[in-house]
């Protein structure tokens, strides 16, 4: 019962959480850049404006334009209801193994290139055309960095593959270094971020997520906004969970809650500060060089598996 | 006797597609004739169903049938495998012979279909009913040269001649190997019959003569990378409610003579290693080639064609890690991974049939197969529109359809895998991992192109724009494959124990307790620690927060606003700006280059003057490596023998009589 009510709490907090953090790092970036920044509650003002607009739509989208949002934003929030922030037990990450979180994320992904599509634009079709592309060549990479993880823990269930992570002796595993850098590579692609897509852009020939949803307005686009912050907070969470699990809490006493609590939001403070400096070193990629980008994350992870097999296996 | 039953069921399944066959005798009109056998083969489509059911559920059984040659009557059995594959044919068949009867409203060319459609069902059945080499090779024929017509329908095209053609050369090659296959277990034991054949002792190198015959012989009838030539040819020319059963069950047959010969009858004892191996790679090279040439295709039939390469392919994956893994020694692994390969089978017949009535509707509807010319259907045909979104998200492993269930279950068995042989042996099950991960999400861009290009967007011919809903046959044709493909995407536990037969006849294990030890909402194949999923709580869980937000966000009085496009301020549009398929996949051919080898020409004009461009064209052609490197100069090599020898014919009679008294001499020689 306790371990429901927590879940219910985590998956709030991912909610409520995703647009402030999405805040913070464009606070980091701003102060990197020596400026002063719209502040950490600018994303949420930014909502609750959109939410309260009129939804304007082109007269002839079909009924795909309209429930793509709610599509988007439900899987995404599924899949993160499914990942462990503070509680390594949680009953819904039953539900869903990382494959399968992989899917739900998939099946968003999905419904938002046929949302691109719907309208006709040139626009909608090229950022459909992009996006799906390089998820193509982002997934494999992911799912093999993953799986680096899956083997060594005999799992793919998240919790048991925290609780193995928490349970073996600290060691250095090569594997598990290739692997997080994998996992770094496609975290940054799959949400849009510098290198491969700026989320502050916008009518950019070389945009990708945002030439997607031009077209929406009003709740709907809010909607769509929403599921990509909730998907950085995501993928932060799960990079967390996968590479440095520790300190989380196994048993649902109030002071290992509310320590595991604190540090999740310092593991995510600190990768978010990380992207906003790496953000703000590197420059966006030609749009061709991405696949190169993305092979080169799928060869690293499979080194990971290898190194795995080859090193730690027999060891 | 219950095991009779379902035996009498699949017989009974026989004779009314014979029935179906017979038709065209009566002499009816157009409009009866089309009635008969439609219905004869929806019966037909029910009585497979529920034999199949049956058969899984309470067990086979043997007869002899009174027919066949003296020496040699027909043997039928009923075991897990065979209710299976019948259970299979049977939910596509129901559907498609439903979805016929709308289809071939207005064809005046009926007799041919009504006369070999029946008869190339009726192969498939007596295939996978069939308990002798004898049986299981007539029915083979009659499936093989019964389609050929089918294939041939649309006689009147070159093309179409051409590639039903390619297709009866290919499918007589095939038989001619599997021919060689039965041929080597015939020396073994010295009969005929299923069941002397599988006591039989075959040495390893016999063994593996007839596994390579097998695997060349059905792989070609599947379509396995680079023996699938005669595939994207065949499928789009034949009429679409065939091109359905081709590729939804026809191939899936293919697969189960691949396991009756080489599971069954050789026995999972007499493994090698490198028969996995083999398998396992051939699969991984027909996913991730099927998929990627899918997405350079722009006939929506032939784009499906290569899509079947593909699932053929992760069918094979599957099947490739269940051999390693019996051959390691890991029967609870590789039962995992052939309910893996048969899940998948049947959801590629539930998804693959949908995918090809659609295709059939949108071609009814517009009489175009290719995409370039396609757009906005989804206002004009909703309801096809909704139904292929079901097909499209089931053939890209999306939950909560089947499609995600049987790839989950596959991605689980590659990843128990423990470590296997040497290092390179260990290090190919990853990698088929990866091949099957990267084949599932390339599958998924090439549906957003189908779908988007077809049925979102704007019209981009008067075709399109003038299209129309097709009728109430084909809409619930199409339906029925629809809620399979949900039903079995949610409800895999209570499915998995129906395939438990297939891994206890072949490796006497079963995975029925280990599956649903968790209750019929969690599948959970070996542990719940280890994975578990489960579509239905997610799906409602979806659908909750999904109503939640819808009904937070929707109060009341505040409508949608319709207004004109506002693509970045300028609604100016036209219909050929949008991305179109070719547009869609550039940055893939892009990539891919050098799998593609893309011919690429840009011609600019420019008449008046230097600067001013009066034309631009781009014409891209995208070949089949397999056809350019393998099919065309093995076409040269046998032209260039035919060439060198065809004077051979011109002799006169005394050369014959030289040819007929060496032939004599030769076969005596060999047989005294």
């Amino acid at each position: 019962m306790r371990s429901a009510l927590v879940q219910f709490f985590q998956a709030g907090m991912l909610l409520l959480l995703a647009p402030l953090l999405a805040g913070f790092v464009a606070t980091c970036r701003a102060r990197l850049q020596n400026r002063r920044g719209a502040g950490v509650m600018q994303p949420w003002r930014n909502l609750r404006k959109l939410f309260s607009k009129e939804v304007v739509m082109a007269s002839h989208a079909s009924w795909i334009f309209r429930t793509a949002p709610y599509v988007v934003f439900t899987a995404t929030v599924m899949a993160a209801s499914v990942v462990p922030a503070m509680l390594v037990d949680t009953p819904l990450s039953l539900i869903a193994d990382v494959i399968a979180l992989v899917a739900l994320l998939a099946l968003s992904r999905f419904f938002q290139a046929l949302a691109g599509m719907d309208i006709g634009t040139a626009f909608g079709g090229m950022g459909a055309s992009r996006e799906m592309t390089f998820a193509a060549l982002g997934e494999p990479a992911m799912l093999m960095s993953i799986f680096v993880i899956s083997l060594s823990a005999h799992s793919t269930n998240l919790t048991s593959m925290i609780n193995h992570t928490l349970n073996s002796p600290f060691a250095l595993h090569p594997s598990l270094a290739f692997a997080l850098v994998a996992m770094l590579l496609v975290a940054l692609a799959e949400n849009g971020r510098i290198p491969i897509d700026n989320p502050t852009t916008h009518l950019e020939l070389t945009m990708i997520h945002e030439a997607m949803i031009l077209e929406y307005s009003g709740r709907h686009l809010a909607l769509m906004e929403w599921a990509a912050m909730v998907k950085l907070l995501l993928f932060s969470t799960l990079i967390v969970d996968l590479f440095m699990p520790w300190g989380m809490a196994v048993n649902t006493d109030a002071i290992s809650l509310v320590q595991a609590f604190g540090l999740w939001l310092l593991k995510v403070a600190g990768l978010m500060i990380a992207l906003a400096l790496a953000e703000t070193g590197m420059a966006k990629l030609r749009l061709f060089d991405v696949p190169e980008y993305l092979s080169g994350a799928f060869v690293i992870a499979f080194l990971g598996l290898l190194s795995f097999y080859m090193l730690e296996v027999g060891a | 006797m219950s095991g009779f039953l379902s035996l009498d069921l699949a017989l009974a399944a026989c004779i009314t597609a014979l029935l179906a066959a017979l038709t065209p005798i009566l002499r009816t009109s157009t409009h009866v004739l089309r009635s008969m056998f439609c219905l004869l083969l929806v019966a037909t489509g029910l009585l497979a169903m529920l034999s199949g059911l049956t058969g899984l559920i309470a067990g086979g059984g043997a007869m002899l049938l009174p027919l066949g040659l003296p020496w040699l009557p027909m043997h039928v059995r009923m075991d897990a495998l065979s209710a299976f594959f019948l259970l299979t044919i049977g939910s596509l068949l129901f559907p498609v012979a439903i979805y016929s009867q709308g289809y071939l409203r207005g064809e005046s060319q009926l007799t041919v279909l009504a006369i070999f459609m029946p008869l190339f069902v009726l192969g498939m059945l007596g295939i996978v009913i069939s308990d002798d080499a004898f049986t299981f090779m007539l029915f083979w024929e009659l499936m093989s040269i019964s389609s050929y017509f089918l294939v041939a329908f649309k006689h009147e095209n070159q093309e179409n001649r051409k590639a039903a053609f390619i297709y009866l050369l290919m499918a007589h090659m095939a038989g001619l190997l599997i021919l060689g296959s039965f041929a080597v277990l015939y020396a073994a034991c010295g009969s005929f019959e299923f069941s002397v054949m599988r006591e039989a002792f075959v040495s390893p190198v016999w063994a593996s003569a007839a596994f390579l015959l097998a695997g060349f012989g059905f792989g070609t009838k599947a379509g396995v990378v680079p023996l699938h030539g005669w595939l994207p040819e065949a499928h789009p020319v034949a009429p679409s409610n065939v091109s359905a059963l081709m590729s939804g069950v026809m191939l899936k047959v293919a697969i189960f003579g691949f396991i009756r010969v080489v599971w069954d009858l050789m026995g999972a004892g007499d493994f090698q290693w490198w028969w996995g191996a083999l398998v396992l790679a051939a699969g991984s090279c027909s996913a991730v080639t099927g998929v990627l040439l899918a997405l350079q295709q722009h006939d929506l039939k032939r784009l499906l064609a290569y899509h079947s390469i593909e699932n053929i392919g992760i069918i094979l994956i599957a099947l490739g890690l269940a051999m390693l893994l019996a051959h390691y020694g890991h029967p609870m692994l590789a039962a995992l991974g052939l309910i893996a390969a048969l899940y998948h089978t049947i959801n590629h017949a539930l998804f693959k049939g949908l995918l090809f009535m659609g295709a059939g509707a949108v071609l009814h509807s517009t009489g175009m197969r290719g995409m370039e010319s396609m757009g906005g259907l989804i206002h004009r045909m909703p309801w096809t529109a909704a139904l292929f979104l079901v097909a499209c998200m089931s053939i890209s492993a999306l939950p909560p359809f089947n499609g995600f269930v049987s790839e989950w279950l596959i991605f689980q068995t590659a990843l128990m895998a423990p470590q296997l042989g040497g290092a390179l042996l260990t290090a190919i099950v990853p990698f088929s991992a990866a091949m099957l991960a990267l084949a599932g999400a390339l599958a998924a861009a090439c549906f957003v192109k189908v779908f988007g290009v077809v049925f979102l967007g704007h019209a981009r011919s008067k075709e399109a724009s003038d299209a129309h809903e097709v009728n109430d046959w084909m809409k619930v044709g199409m339906a029925i494959p629809a809620v399979f493909c949900l039903l079995l995407g949610i409800l895999p536990v209570l499915f998995i124990p129906l395939m438990d037969g297939v891994p206890q006849m072949m490796l006497q294990v079963s995975l029925a307790d280990s599956v649903h030890a968790h209750g019929w909402l969690w599948l959970t194949p070996v542990d719940v620690s280890h994975s578990s999923y489960s579509a239905s709580v997610a799906l409602l869980g979806m659908l909750m927060l999904g109503g939640v937000a819808f009904w937070l966000l929707h109060p009341k009085g505040t409508n949608v606003r319709r207004s004109v496009a506002w693509s970045c301020g300028n609604p100016h549009t036209h219909a050929r700006m949008q991305y179109n398929a070719t547009s869609f996949s550039q940055p893939l051919r892009r990539i891919f280059a050098g799998i593609y080898r893309a011919e690429e020409h840009v011609r600019i004009e420019r008449n008046r003057h230097k600067l001013l461009t009066d034309h631009v064209s781009y014409v891209v052609h995208v070949g089949d490596m397999a056809v350019k490197y393998i099919y065309q100069p093995v076409d040269r090599f046998i032209l260039f023998i035919a060439k060198f020898i065809q004077h051979e014919h011109e002799r006169g009679l005394h050369a014959y009589l030289a040819y007929t008294l060496l032939t004599i001499i030769f076969l005596l020689a060999v047989y005294i």
